[in-house]
This record gives structure tokens, sequence and C-alpha cells, in this order.
């Protein structure tokens, strides 16, 4: 039984392999560049829209509303980086319709890359939103006591993120594998609707931690109390 | 029983142990956030948008532990480090 789709290899040229996680993902990645540039080549700002067009707005104002829920007071500036990570982990769950398709997040190797990339992006954002010294001093709060369990829960929290996505996309299709052989007939076909959903779902949880570990870099700065308006003078009787 | 049987017993032993045991806390814990989620859903619907997707956030992050001991197991069971080298020093002789 296969552990992952890094072990089906198309095309092998010395040290050099193809395999599947790395053919699944360039096609995810060219639907949806590709899709994206077609739909977006022509926009209309009317009443009249394509289908396609309202299928996207939908997507993108969803995204934007979930990042606002969660404490980022301008999506705008991190839909490029989170939309993206959902997009592609919602994207790469949803094909399992497909069959011969397997998702390449149940590969160690896409979820740890994305776990990078989130580990690499908040320390960045948190820059960017506050300067070096102001991000750097994040770790040291409150006491400088705090500082290596900061650092060891930045790390921890990266290897969970991956793990967790690699787990659950990874138990999918190892439960499709072990049903197809114990019970062929329906099962299969209602643990496959319950991965759509549990991949869905992963999705989700992935975009939301990431977001809010980014809100949590840019934002702890903007906690200082608002001047509280002057509470109204008992009128004098 | 020579060094193969001996590690391919205790993978299969510690692989069972690890899910069984490993799975009982996140499941009650799981169990435990569910109810109390439900008990708020019925005291204030109003707010069930944000019941709902910290319920779902929390629901993950409880399901990780599980998750792991997951992994482990199916690391134990298919892709056996110990297996490997024991494969490779019988090769080697």
């Amino acid at each position: 039984m296969r552990l992952s789709p890094d072990e089906v290899i198309f095309w092998q040229v010395g040290f050099f392999k193809l395999n599947a996680t790395i053919v699944y993902t360039w096609g995810l990645m060219l639907v949806l560049a590709v899709g994206s540039k077609l739909i977006t080549r022509r926009l209309s700002m009317g009443l009249e829209r394509s289908r396609w067009q309202n299928l996207l707005e939908v997507v993108i104002t969803a995204i934007e509303k979930q990042l606002e829920e969660v404490g980022l007071s301008q999506p705008r500036t991190y839909l490029g980086f989170l939309g993206t990570l959902f997009l592609f982990v919602a994207l790469s769950a949803l094909f399992t319709v497909f069959p011969g398709y397997e998702p390449p997040t149940g590969s160690l190797s896409t979820t740890a890359a994305l776990a990078l990339c989130v580990l690499v992006a908040v320390p960045l954002f948190g820059i960017e939103e506050q300067g070096f010294g102001g991000y750097l001093k994040s770790y040291m709060e409150p006491t400088v006591i705090m500082l290596p369990f900061n650092i060891v829960s930045e790390i921890s929290r990266t290897l969970a993120l991956a793990v967790r996505l690699f787990g659950n996309m990874m138990s999918g299709a190892m439960i499709m594998g072990i049903l197809l052989s114990i019970t062929p007939f329906i099962f299969p076909v209602v643990m496959t609707l319950l991965g759509l959903l549990t991949g869905m779902v992963q999705a989700y949880i992935f975009f939301i931690l990431a977001a809010v570990y980014v809100a949590a870099a840019t934002q702890v700065r903007k906690l200082e109390p608002k001047p509280q308006p002057q509470p109204k003078a008992e009128p004098n009787p | 029983m020579d060094s193969m049987t001996i590690i391919a017993v205790a993978s299969i032993i510690t692989a069972g142990l690890t899910i069984a045991i490993g799975v009982i806390g996140p499941s009650l814990g799981e169990g435990r956030a569910v109810a109390t989620a439900l008990t708020s859903l019925a005291q204030q619907p109003d707010a069930s948008a944000t019941i709902t997707r910290t319920l779902f956030v929390g629901l993950a992050m409880i399901e990780s532990t599980a998750i792991y001991c997951f992994v482990v197991s199916m690391i134990l069971l298919f892709a056996n480090p110990f297996w490997n080298q024991a494969i490779a020093q019988v090769a080697g002789k």
C-alpha cells in the first residue's frame, strides 16, 4: 500500500523523478492561474456579468470577510497569500472527484512546503507592519523569559500545520484503499463524499490558522487601549 | 525468532497500541467540545456563525493529536525505518 503520491513515478532520468505529486501540483497551479486569467480577461462592471466572474466574486468576498472576522482589518493586503493557500488546498481536495487523481496535499513534501511558506510569511508581514525591532520585541512579550517558548511555539505550530493537513488527506486516501478491498460496492462512494467534506474543512482550517498567525504577528502593537469616551457627567439634580 | 520477526511483531503491536491509546484523549476532548458548543448554540442561536467557526478550528486542533498518532502508526506499518535497516543489514551480509 502506498503512503503518499510521491511513490507514483511517471518518468525518471537518473536522480530526477517526475512523481505524481509534482505533476498534480503543477496541474492545479495551471488550472488556478489559467482559469483566473481567462475569467478576469473580460471583467464587466455592470449588472450583466458572466457566471464565472460571479463565482470568483463570491469566493473572493467570502475570503475577505473571513479575514476581516479573524481580525485583519485590511484583508486586501493578505488576500494574495492567504487566499492562494486556501484555493490551492481546497482545489486539491475538490479534484478528488476525478478518477485517477490523487491530492498532492497527501504528500508530506507539499504540506511541509506550504507550512514553510507560512513560517516565512508571518515574520515578513509582521516586520512590514511593525518594523524590524518592533517585531523582534514581540517575541519577548510579556517578559524576556518567554523568548524560548515563543520560538519553540513558532516551530511547533509549523510542524503541526504540515502534519495535520498531511495526516488528514493521507488518511482519506488510505481509508479509500482499505474499503475498496473490503466492501467495494457502495461504501467507497460514501467515504469519498466524507473525504470531500473533510478536505474542505481542512482547507478552511489551514487558511484560518495561517490568518490567525498573521493577525497575531501584525496586531501586537495595536492593542494599546483606545481613548475611552469620557463618561457623561451625571446630570445635576 | 530472528531480529526481523522481532521488529515486525514490535512494530505491529506498537502501531495498534498507538492508535488505540492515542485516540482516547482526543475523542473525549472532541465530545466535550461539541457538547459545549451545542449548549451555547441552543442558548444563543444568533452567534451561530462565530460558534461554528471556532468549533471547527478547535476540533481540528484537538483532532490533530489523534492524527499524529495515526501518522506514527502508519509510519510504523508501511514506512518502518528499523525494518529497512534490518533488511539492509541482512542484505549486506
